[in-house]
C-alpha cells in the first residue's frame, strides 16, 4: 500500500511527466490556454493512460517476453495505442455522445503523443507489476492535469502582462513553462525523506 | 566506438518471429477496427454540412448552444428557431428557413452599449493609475481610477474582447459602433463593472448612459453627466417605461415608444439617442479622439 502512494507521488509530483520529464508539451502548449478545454484535455489522456497500460502491460508480459522479442516493444505499444484509441473513439461516438462531445475530439490528438508512450515504456523499464503500473499511469494523468491547471493560470496573467513584442506568444509561454517546471524540482527528494 | 558484429550467417527464425508477431498484431488489430467501425457507423448528414456551413463559424456562442456545430446540430436535428445566430441576424434566418423548409423567426437587432458616459470632460481620475493597461486589473486597486466607481475605465479590455472591432476607446470612455456590432455578447462578459448590456437597435432608441446607484448629490460630484434621480424623464415619459432603481433611472425598452420627451428633460444629459448606422453617441464621435 506504501508502495502504492509512494508512486503516485512520484508520479503526481517529483516525476511530473509535463514539468519534469518534459513529455506530452504539444498538448500541454496547446491546450492550456482554456481551462474548460484544459478539463477536457486531462481527462481524454488520463483515460487513453489508463487503457493504454492496461492493454501494453500484459501485451509485453505475455506475448513480447515469452517469445523473446521484447525489443519490438516500441513498434508494438504505438500499434496498440493507436488501435486501441482508435476503437475507443468509434465506439464513444455512437453510443456515449455526451462524452464524445466533452472529450472525443481530444482523442485523436493523444493517440501517439509521447507522453501516453512514455508512461507505457516507463511502467515497464521500472519492473513495476500490473496493479503497480496501473497507478503509476493515473498518478502520470493527474501530474499532467495539474501541470496544465496551474499553467493555465500562469498563462492567464501573461497574457495580460506587457510583454515585449519578440517575446510575444510561444517565447514568453515557453519561458514561463520553463520557471514553473523549475518550481517542481523543489520536490526531489522528498519521496526518500516521505516514505523512507 | 561501438564494436559492430556482422554475421553473414544468421537464424532466419530470429527475423521471422518477431515479422510474424508484428504482422499478426496489425492484422488483428485492423481486422477488429473494420469491424467495429462498420457496427458504429454514423450516417452522416448532408443536411448537418450544409446548415452548418451556412452558419458564419465566429464560435461565439451567443445562441447559446456549443459553438457554431452545436448550433447547427440543433438545427438539422431538433428543428429549434432560425433566429437565434445574432451574428448572422435577419438575413441568416430567412436562409435558414428556407432551406430548412420552416418558418422563420423574428429576429430583433440587438447590439451593445456602454451605459456609462463618464469621459474626460466629464469626470476625473482619483490617481494616476500606471500599471496593466486592463479594465479587470485597474478595478481590483480601490474600484479602478476615476472619481465615479460605477463607470467605464476606458483600458480597452471590451475593446480586445470584441472580434469584430466593433468598439473603440474615445476620450476615456467605451463607445460601440453599432453597424459592427453583431451582438455575440462577448464584450458583455468581458467588463469588470458589468457596464454593457444589449438594447434593441430600433429607428430611435433611447437609453439612461449612467449606472451609478449612489444618491444624486454624491454622483454629481463625481461626474457631470451621471444620473442624478431627479425623476424628470419618469414623469415626463407618457408610456410609464422608465422607473427608478433607487436614485437610477432604468428605461424600460420594451415598453419605450422612442417618443424623446426624457431626452429633452434630462438635466444633466444622462439620456442619449441613438439610431442604426451612426456610432453612437453622434456628437462625441464627431470630435473623436482615440484614447489608447
Amino acid at each position: 500500500m506504501k508502495a502504492l502512494i509512494a508512486i503516485l507521488f512520484t508520479s503526481i509530483l517529483v516525476d511530473n511527466f509535463v514539468l519534469s520529464k518534459f513529455l506530452g508539451i504539444c498538448p500541454f502548449l496547446g491546450v492550456s490556454k482554456n481551462l474548460n478545454t484544459a478539463m477536457g484535455m486531462s481527462v481524454a489522456v488520463i483515460f487513453v493512460m489508463l487503457l493504454s497500460t492496461a492493454i501494453t502491460w500484459p501485451l509485453y508480459m505475455l506475448v513480447l517476453v515469452p517469445l523473446h522479442v521484447t525489443f519490438l516493444y516500441t513498434l508494438v505499444f504505438i500499434l496498440s495505442i493507436a488501435a486501441l484509441v482508435q476503437f475507443v473513439e468509434t465506439i464513444m461516438k455512437k453510443s456515449m455522445p455526451p462524452l464524445y462531445k466533452a472529450l472525443g475530439i481530444y482523442l485523436p490528438l493523444i493517440t501517439t503523443n509521447c507522453a501516453v508512450l512514455g508512461v507505457t515504456v516507463l511502467n515497464i523499464d521500472k519492473q513495476y507489476d500490473f496493479l503497480q503500473s496501473m497507478f503509476n499511469s493515473l498518478g502520470v494523468g493527474v501530474g499532467f492535469m495539474l501541470a496544465l491547471f496551474l499553467f493555465a493560470g500562469v498563462r492567464s496573467r501573461v497574457d495580460k502582462a506587457d510583454v515585449p513584442k519578440f517575446l510575444k506568444g510561444l517565447p514568453i509561454t515557453l519561458i514561463a513553462a520553463s520557471l514553473v517546471s523549475l518550481s517542481f524540482f523543489g520536490f526531489k527528494g522528498m519521496i526518500e525523506k516521505l516514505f523512507g | 566506438m561501438v564494436p559492430v558484429v556482422v554475421s553473414l550467417a544468421f537464424n532466419a527464425g530470429d527475423v521471422l518471429i518477431p515479422v510474424a508477431i508484428t504482422g499478426f498484431l496489425a492484422i488483428f488489430f485492423g481486422i477488429v477496427l473494420v469491424i467495429v467501425a462498420k457496427f458504429f457507423e454514423i450516417p452522416s448528414s448532408e443536411k448537418l454540412t450544409h446548415v452548418r456551413e451556412m452558419l458564419p463559424g465566429v464560435n461565439c456562442g451567443a445562441c447559446g448552444y456549443t459553438g457554431c456545430d452545436g448550433y447547427a446540430a440543433a438545427l438539422a436535428d431538433e428543428g429549434v428557431p432560425t433566429g437565434k445566430c445574432t451574428v448572422g441576424g435577419a438575413p441568416l434566418s430567412a436562409a435558414l428557413a428556407e432551406y430548412l423548409g420552416v418558418e422563420a423567426q423574428t429576429v430583433e437587432k440587438h447590439v451593445a452599449c456602454v451605459m456609462c458616459n463618464g469621459d474626460t470632460d466629464s469626470t476625473r481620475t482619483r490617481y494616476e493609475y500606471q500599471g496593466i493597461s486592463d479594465c479587470v486589473t485597474a478595478s481590483m486597486m480601490f474600484a479602478g481610477p476615476w472619481a465615479c466607481t460605477y463607470g467605464c475605465l476606458g483600458l480597452g479590455t471590451c475593446v480586445k474582447a470584441c472580434p469584430f472591432g466593433a468598439i473603440t476607446v474615445v476620450k476615456g470612455v467605451a463607445i460601440v459602433d453599432n453597424d459592427k456590432c453583431t451582438s455575440c455578447e462577448l464584450c458583455v462578459a468581458s467588463c469588470p463593472k458589468a457596464l454593457i448590456a444589449m438594447i434593441p437597435l430600433r429607428e430611435h432608441t433611447y437609453q439612461v448612459k449612467c449606472r451609478n446607484t449612489t444618491s444624486g448629490a454624491d454622483t454629481r460630484k463625481v461626474c457631470i453627466v451621471g444620473c442624478i434621480g431627479c425623476q424628470r424623464c419618469v414623469k415626463a415619459c407618457g408610456d410609464d417605461a422608465i422607473h427608478m432603481q433607487g436614485p437610477l433611472a432604468i428605461i424600460d425598452q420594451d415598453k419605450c415608444t422612442a417618443c424623446g420627451k426624457c431626452e429633452a428633460v434630462c438635466p444633466t444629459n444622462t439620456i442619449h439617442h441613438f439610431h442604426p448606422g451612426v456610432a453612437e453617441p453622434a456628437e462625441v464621435a464627431a470630435t473623436a479622439q482615440i484614447v489608447s
